[in-house]
């Protein structure tokens, strides 16, 4: 069996793949965007931003630095949270009484500064970064050949999102999350400081971002709009799975780019729409998305 | 009449449109007025029913390439290229509102952005649209047959009166009962349910006035401009109008063209000069009006006149 649907298999399975990885960003960015909005009711416009600073942070280091890709996972997202810790210290938290939709202006204009800035620096052109040696080359699996750092992308993204589950859910810190989630009056009341753990979740979240934009690094070219590119489609998965389930958000995002990379099997002039039409197909038959709490 | 001080700031405001060409570039008038009229329209949304679209460009660049493709390539008049760029926005602001009015709040803003994204990679890939190139060299030919649009500076009356009029039309639809309703809506959606109002077609019908105006102004610019590109339909353009409307008033009729004046003419003036810093600026622009001045320019004077009459009263 050489042909599925009259494609070739290892075309077939390289595009699903590719997918897949696809799907890993959409979803750790998803599961970002959904604990932000959560407990600061803010939709972070500047996570693609983000996302991008994460990816110049990783090139620059190695550079300039010779910072490896190692290192970078470690110290990009810690860039990364920092200067998101820094712009809802500075910016966000004045506006945390308003309508949400000043939050989402407040980070468009974050974003377009960030852009412009790495526009100034950098160019508009891909800067390519390397693929660590370690994850080099690919594996015969004797049905396909899977280039390990495609396969390292979904497991590295997995582990996070599964990870980040588990701290809100299992641990004590993640219970005060969620109470501050819930009702933040009465968590405060009961003597958790509120602010901190919020400036802490903004951080966490565009950390999170920063990380994905490592990872993408090596798969993509690492320019100043890629983020703005993605955070649209990966806003159409936050309206397709809703933003209460954190397993939600994953699942989607993985599906998601799946059915992205198959789409660019079979007809691929629709591979860059399909997501937002199954967002269209998705409000006319379930309003509230997949996993939404909303009425 | 008495002259209160909105009606003088008008007669003011016309005067200098009427004189503007001969003061200033007629193009640069026009294409602030074409962008004026677009945020407007916008601001009908967000402004008077608090629904923030930020999908805006999809109705303005989709009218923008109907207008050029029917008079580049059909060779039809320019009234029936406004017209059938109009009727564009109008339709795909009718199926884009339809989807977009069944998510509320901030999901809103998601979806309409992402239907509009829908709209680029359309126009990126269809081949009627010309790609990466768009479409050049639209003609701007005689008006009803009879009047040669080729000079600058009778373009720019015809421009003015579809600006005026467009504005005058948003004025009216706010001060109407319709109108009311939307802004019971903006206020109070719970209510004007409870009241017995079907919102889901006030909103639905605002939308696609909102989105057949910016229709309006897209197919304007094309005739200005001569061509439509991917710029026209692009996120950028759905921002830009956003944060015109942020900085010259949201919920104020004027406002909008106060903005679109001020941001088309900053960005003409640094665009050679600062290069991707123009991001940057407008960026912070956002920034400060969203943190410092979230009533805009027109909104502040408003209330800044508004407190003083307050004053005088007593």
């Amino acid at each position: 069996m050489n042909e599925i649907f009259g494609i070739p298999i290892d075309a077939f399975l390289s595009q699903l793949l590719l997918g897949l990885v696809n799907g890993s960003f959409y979803a750790v960015l998803s599961l970002g965007l959904a604990v932000i909005f959560g407990l600061l009711n803010v939709v972070n416009f500047a996570h693609g931003a983000f996302y991008m600073f994460g990816a110049y942070a990783a090139w620059i280091g190695l550079s300039y630095f010779g910072v490896s890709y190692w290192w970078s996972l470690l110290f990009a997202p810690l860039a990364v949270g920092a200067l998101g810790v820094a712009v809802e210290r500075s910016l966000l938290r004045w506006l945390y009484r308003l309508d949400p939709l000043y939050g989402l202006l407040l980070t468009f204009g974050v974003a377009l500064m960030l852009e412009g800035i790495f526009r100034h620096f950098f160019g508009v052109s891909g800067q390519p970064y390397p693929v660590p040696e370690a994850l080099a080359g690919a594996t015969d699996l004797g049905f396909m050949v899977l280039p390990n750092y495609r396969a390292w992308v979904v497991l590295a993204s997995v582990t996070v999102c599964v990870a980040t589950w588990a701290i809100i859910e299992r641990t004590r810190l993640g219970s005060r999350v969620r109470a501050a989630t819930e009702n933040r009056a009465l968590t405060q009341a009961l003597g958790i400081n509120v602010p901190v753990i919020v400036m802490l979740t903004y951080g966490f979240g565009t950390a999170l971002a920063g990380f994905a934009g490592v990872l993408a690094a090596p798969v993509i070219q690492v320019t100043p709009l890629m983020g703005s590119n993605l955070i649209i489609v990966v806003f159409a998965v936050v309206v397709i799975g809703g933003m209460g389930s954190i397993l939600g958000s994953i699942a989607t995002g993985l599906g998601l780019g799946v059915i992205e990379g198959l789409t660019k099997v079979f007809y691929p002039e629709a591979s860059n729409t399909v997501v937002f039409v199954i967002m269209a197909l998705v409000l006319l038959i379930r309003p509230a998305g997949l996993f939404g709490r909303e009425a | 009449m008495k002259p209160t001080p909105t009606r003088v700031a008008i007669a003011i405001g016309l005067v200098a449109l009427l004189a503007a060409p001969y003061v200033a570039y007629p193009v640069l008038v026009m294409k602030v007025l074409c962008f004026a009229l677009f945020a407007c329209a916008f601001n009908l949304l967000l402004g008077f029913t608090g629904l923030l679209s930020f999908g805006h460009a999809a109705y303005f660049g989709a009218a923008a390439y109907a207008a050029g493709y029917a008079m580049a390539r059909v060779g039809l008049p320019p009234e029936a290229g406004l017209l059938l760029g109009t009727a564009a926005g109008a339709a795909l602001g009718a199926v884009f509102g339809a989807l977009a009015i069944r998510r509320q709040g901030i999901y809103f803003a998601m979806v309409t952005l992402a239907l509009a994204q829908m709209v680029y990679f359309f126009c990126l890939q269809v081949p009627f649209t010309g790609g990466e190139d768009g479409l050049q060299g639209v003609p701007r030919g005689r008006l009803f047959g009879l009047l040669d649009l080729s000079n600058d500076h009778r373009l720019y009356y015809v421009v003015l009166a579809i600006f005026l009029g467009g504005v005058w039309f948003i004025h009216r639809v706010v001060h109407s009962p319709f109108g009311q309703v939307l802004t019971a809506i903006r206020e109070n959606e719970a209510r004007a349910v409870s009241l017995g109002y079907k919102i889901e077609r006030y909103k639905l019908l605002a939308f696609v006035l909102s989105a057949g105006l910016s229709g309006l102004a897209g197919a304007t610019k094309t005739l200005v401009l001569g061509f439509a590109t991917l710029s026209d339909v692009q996120w950028q353009t759905s921002g830009e109008v956003v944060l015109m409307t942020l900085v010259g008033g949201v919920g104020t009729v004027l406002g909008p063209a106060v903005g679109a004046a001020f941001i088309v003419t900053l960005q003409n003036e640094l665009a050679d000069k600062v290069g991707p810093w123009i991001t940057v600026i407008m960026g912070a622009i956002f920034v400060v009006c969203v943190l410092l001045f979230r009533r805009g320019m027109v909104g502040e004077l408003m209330s800044f006149i508004g407190s003083s009459q307050a004053v005088r009263g007593k």
